[in-house]
């Protein structure tokens, strides 16, 4: 439903968007992930017809965001990373004014406007004026403009920036609600927000799109079936009880350090079980056996091809990036 | 015309919703009342139509001093608090934007403009003038005012922030008044045109005598026209950016 073709974007001399194409299906929950600068909110922007694209075409439902602007925009709702509030008016009022601005009127508007409260949960500050809500309800709020002229397409950009983390809990979890209803496409700079929310991710680095896998597909491309283990050893033991198991794909040596021996691990899905029950058996103190952290900075150095730095492989000699 | 209707009504209540509506509105009644009492009634002797028109000469003045004030947030102000981007994104065209923004602003305008009329109807007191000239007095404030607040969209439209929207707001309707005495400094046809092009002494002064002429009404919605129509163009040509 929405189709991208060679989306190109200058600001003067610089590129921010680099011939980007892409297809987002009907019903879909799409993260853009990028660094800052990227051209995550660029690309939104453009899909939204707040801004033209310097080459290419955008288009959705078959509507051409620049010819068709104000069909598109009536089918869409939008988030932008600041909420576009108005400090004055109260929730209500606002959220009354949103509808009637996109078509709703008289009784059917504010009807909707109690059913979108009720499910962003902002019914007890409805009577609050916006600038005196917390940072927390304002997000929502801004959702909440966003759906409540039931579009079909919802885009949300960075929708947890400045949230705490029950915040950020509590707005995932009403994304993740928007699908039953709409097309979904969500930016940010971090990997977990979108790992728990999409099905595709779209990988922007400096404007051009580096690919668009799906969660499951990335958790395999990038490591996310890699495992740290620590053992209470030299390396030379564990490596070599390691390499004769069936799913253990790659080892490498993180960090030996009094006594201990840190490993990195990439292995099929679900061997960790054997992984533990082996070193164990072997008389092996296991101190750790976890995911490591991944950041979107590991995201991108894996993508391209690049090697994280200190790491050293089974050999012991120091990987250089690349 | 029902999105512009939507947007003036939203526009509107904004300010009676915030201090600034209510500072706007106090000031220049304040000031209308001290330059009357001060100026227009004074100390000595007057006929009761030079006391009008000296009204309405200083009502003009804080007139168009109202105007770039109460322009200066129109779009302005939405740009620096992120407001605009539920505008800019709904299904709305920006030529609907600009009028809804325009007309609300001068009917705050008008309702002010309409609040002085007790200092005119004063000079019944003591004296007399004829309804036309009071009349013809406030339609040239209200026809001064729409070209003024045209221009202070315009302002609005292209600055970053309301403090060089007022800036810009003032420069060009301070450039329109000047061009008076730049048709005293230079020779025809320079002079000529800008003579007419003069938004104040050219075609304010008919209304403060009681004239009304529709060659000076056409003027000033000419103004307004004009800017109206260039800050829809800018608006338009922002989404490249």
């Amino acid at each position: 439903m929405i189709s991208v073709e060679n989306l190109t974007k200058f600001y003067g001399q610089r590129r921010a968007l680099d011939r980007v194409s892409f297809q987002i299906e009907r019903g879909e929950a799409i993260g853009l992930l990028g660094l800052n600068g990227a051209g995550k909110t660029t690309m939104l922007r453009i899909l939204t017809s707040l801004m033209l694209p310097s080459a290419g075409r955008a288009t959705l439902d078959g509507l051409d965001v620049v010819r068709n602007a104000k069909e598109v925009r009536a089918r869409l709702g939008y988030l932008p990373d600041t909420p576009p509030l108005y400090g004055e008016m109260s929730v209500q009022g606002y959220l009354l004014f949103a509808a009637q601005l996109r078509g709703l009127e008289g009784k059917k508007a504010l009807e909707r406007v109690e059913q979108v409260e009720e499910m962003t949960a902002i019914r007890d500050v409805r009577d609050e004026r916006a600038s005196h809500l917390s940072h927390g309800y304002r997000q929502r709020v801004g959702i909440a403009q966003a759906i409540v002229h039931r579009p079909s397409v919802v885009i949300l950009d960075e929708p947890t920036s400045g949230l705490d983390p029950a915040q950020t809990v509590e707005m995932r979890g009403l994304i993740r609600s928007l699908r039953s209803e709409h097309t979904v496409l969500f930016s940010s700079h971090l990997l977990p927000e979108v790992s728990h929310v999409c099905d595709r991710v779209l990988i922007l680095h400096k404007g051009a799109l580096l690919g668009s896998p799906k969660m499951s597909e990335l958790a395999a491309v990038l490591g996310m079936h890699t495992v740290l283990v620590r053992v209470r050893a030299e390396p030379k033991g564990p490596i070599e009880l390691l390499r004769k198991l069936e799913g253990v794909h790659d080892i490498s040596v993180e960090q030996v350090s009094d006594g201990q021996t840190e490993l990195r691990l990439t292995l099929a899905p679900d061997v960790r079980p054997r992984v533990a029950r082996s070193l164990i058996e072997q008389g092996y103190d296991l101190l750790r056996l976890d995911r490591p952290e991944l950041d979107l900075e590991t995201v991108f150095l894996r993508v391209t091809g690049h090697k994280s730095q200190g790491t050293r492989d089974a050999n012991g000699s120091a990987d250089r990036p690349a | 015309m029902r999105m512009v209707a939507l947007i003036v009504r939203r526009e509107l209540g904004a300010y009676f919703r915030s201090p600034l509506g209510f500072i706007i509105l106090s000031t220049v009644l304040l000031l209308d009342g001290l330059l009357f009492n001060a100026y227009a009634m004074g100390s000595e002797e007057r006929r009761s139509s030079s006391v009008l028109m000296l009204f309405f000469y200083f009502s003009s003045g804080t007139t168009l001093v109202a105007s770039i004030v109460i322009s200066m947030r129109l779009l302005a102000e939405e740009r620096q608090t992120g407001s605009a981007a539920l505008i800019l994104s709904a299904p709305v065209s920006e030529a609907e934007i600009v009028i809804g923004k325009f007309l609300s602003a001068w009917i705050f305008l008008a309702i002010i403009t309409v609040a002085t009329l007790y200092m005119p109807l004063l000079i019944f007191v003591n004296g007399s003038v004829t309804v036309g000239q009071i009349c013809a007095g406030y339609l040239g404030l209200l026809v001064l005012g729409a070209a003024a607040v045209a221009i202070g969209t315009l302002g609005s439209v292209l600055a970053p922030n309301q403090i060089v929207a007022t800036l810009l707001s003032a420069g060009m309707i301070g450039l329109t008044v000047i061009l008076w005495w730049i048709a005293h400094v230079t020779s025809p046809p320079l002079s000529t045109a800008s003579a007419y092009a003069d938004l104040y002494m050219k075609h304010f002064p008919p209304f403060m005598t009681g004239v009304l002429s529709t060659a000076n009404v056409l003027y000033y919605v000419s103004v307004a026209y004009l800017f109206l129509q260039i800050s829809i163009r800018v608006l338009e040509a922002r989404r490249w950016h």
